[in-house]
């Protein structure tokens, strides 16, 4: 009894996380066909049938890499660095479902690795823990580049979680519990139960945030190649830059999963599976972030905090102050 | 199990308490109070604190310890530079600690923790919210007041700093 169930939960991590990377090597495959076609070019084509095979190789020669370390970098923390990145970006995935729970054989499973009571919460401690990646990348490097970066970065995501967190406070009075999975059963049924049509201007400025808080075009002043070299990682090569790449995708394709959850009904939706309906949404998501990035200019970094402290994060009390008013008028 | 997990969490909360006063690296000591709180977000885990769980790591190390670590970074006389955690009063201030520490450790010893043997609500974070607005509505309301002092105490510091560049 508990040894199947232990035994479907491994099935479980094992399939998300397998899941999740395919995902990020071919989100890196669309970006770049994607921007292509925005830029008007042809993009990676090449290996494989419509360069499907492109991720593969990229992930080989990453790993074949020489693991450069600086001689003056703070060598335990330079190693660290990349894998904390990741880890924290990788271990969000644990409280997003990607579909409700069926039934095989007797057992209800639910298909998400953890239906945690805080998950909102735990999604937003992880994305604290991602600043220290960037942060000791920065630090441990012993580069003046890469320590700008670092410094930018944290300053960065410290203002803008602070958004990305009150933002959703609204969907959070609305639906009156943390769990995600919960949050997407009351916004299924109908469209209009979407918490999009409750909360709009929660939406756009949670997307907003959260494309600052990924570090993404317009917000990506912490690797702005043509100011910093390449910002917090600039000393690093190899795996351990491919693991920061990864994270960074993996961020985009979190934050995409989790707006389509808390705002667009995640699983829920007519005809076809919840999974596919689910990765429908996901996927028209990482699309407007590179639609976003094919299109709009880098913020300078004045701006970029300025509108961070002044526009969004008054902007989201505004939201949480009228959410209230209209509960209790409501009743 | 769970004593294990414990035992394992409180020593490396203790232990990287210890590195935190101890190391010569002021960054190196931030780092390990990163380290202390996590273990301590983990024995809130073990107690069935979630909520309080996830709001440590989220107050405690991804704004508080950051905020430290960037200040460090700031001050790049403070940032390389290897300094000594003791001076001259390091006898009298271990003595003093001892102390102390017998002290607490005969409170703790004297102290009935009262375990209460009722079941855990259903929805906690509900309950906690009720409970702050209800019985504990006072020191909430104060502890909001305090913090909106520092705010603006923080504000004014920086605004006489600016006026007086101008100068």
């Amino acid at each position: 009894m508990t040894l199947t169930l232990i035994i479907i939960q491994i099935i479980k991590v094992i399939a998300i996380f397998v899941g999740l990377l395919t995902a990020i090597a071919y989100t890196t495959l669309f970006e770049r066909r994607m921007v292509a076609f925005i830029q008007g070019r042809v993009g990676p084509n090449r290996v494989g049938p419509a360069g499907l095979f492109q991720p593969i190789a990229d992930a080989i020669k990453l790993l074949f890499k020489e693991e450069f370390i600086p001689d003056k970098a703070n060598k335990v923390l330079f190693s660290i660095a990349p894998l904390l990145s990741f880890t924290t970006a990788a271990m969000a995935i644990a409280v997003i479902p990607v579909g409700d729970s069926i039934t095989i054989g007797g057992y209800q499973i639910d298909l998400v690795i953890s239906d945690l009571n805080v998950g909102i919460l735990y999604i937003f401690a992880l994305s604290s823990l991602a600043v220290y990646g960037i942060v000791l990348a920065g630090w441990s490097s012993n580069s003046k580049y890469s320590l700008l970066g670092g410094l930018r970065s944290s300053a960065q995501m410290i203002s803008y979680e602070i958004g990305l967190g009150l933002s959703v406070v609204g969907v959070l009075m609305l639906s009156g519990t943390f769990s995600i999975a919960e949050i997407v059963r009351q916004q299924s049924g109908s469209i209009l139960n979407w918490y999009f049509f409750k909360q709009p201007i929660a939406f756009f400025l949670f997307f907003v945030s959260a494309i600052a808080e990924s570090n993404r075009i317009p917000f990506d002043l912490p690797e702005a190649e043509s100011e910093l070299v390449g910002g917090y990682n600039t000393e690093y090569a190899g795996m351990r830059f491919g693991l920061f790449y990864l994270a960074e995708y993996c961020n985009m394709i979190t934050i995409s999963a989790l707006a389509a959850s808390l705002f667009f009904g995640g699983w829920s939706g007519p005809f076809l599976p919840p999974i596919i309906w689910f990765l429908i949404k996901v996927v028209i998501f990482l699309f407007v972030f590179v639609w976003v990035r094919g299109t709009l200019p880098r913020f300078r970094y004045d701006q970029l905090m300025r509108f961070g402290w002044l526009a969004i994060i008054p902007l989201t009390l505004v939201n949480i102050l009228i959410t209230g008013l209209v509960m209790v008028l409501k009743g | 199990m769970n004593l294990l997990v414990f035992y394992i969490l409180a020593i490396l909360a203790a232990g990287s308490a210890i590195m935190v006063v101890t190391m010569k690296n002021i960054f190196h000591s931030a780092l390990f109070l990163v380290l202390t709180f996590f273990s301590v977000a983990g024995i809130y885990v073990l107690l069935n604190a979630e909520f309080l769980a996830a709001v440590q790591v989220l107050i405690y190390v991804g704004a508080i310890t950051i905020l430290m670590i960037f200040a460090i970074m700031l001050t790049h006389q403070l940032f390389s530079r290897s300094l000594r955690q003791v001076n001259e009063q390091v006898i009298p201030a271990s003595l003093i600690t001892f102390i102390f520490f017998v002290l607490s450790v005969v409170a703790l010893a004297k102290t009935a923790w009262p375990v209460s043997g009722g079941q855990l609500p259903e929805d906690r974070i509900f309950e906690i919210g009720k409970l702050l607005m209800s019985e504990y509505v006072i020191p909430f309301e104060v502890v909001s007041v305090v913090l909106l002092v520092a705010l603006v105490g923080a504000i004014i510091i920086g605004r006489r700093e600016k006026s007086g560049d101008t100068k």
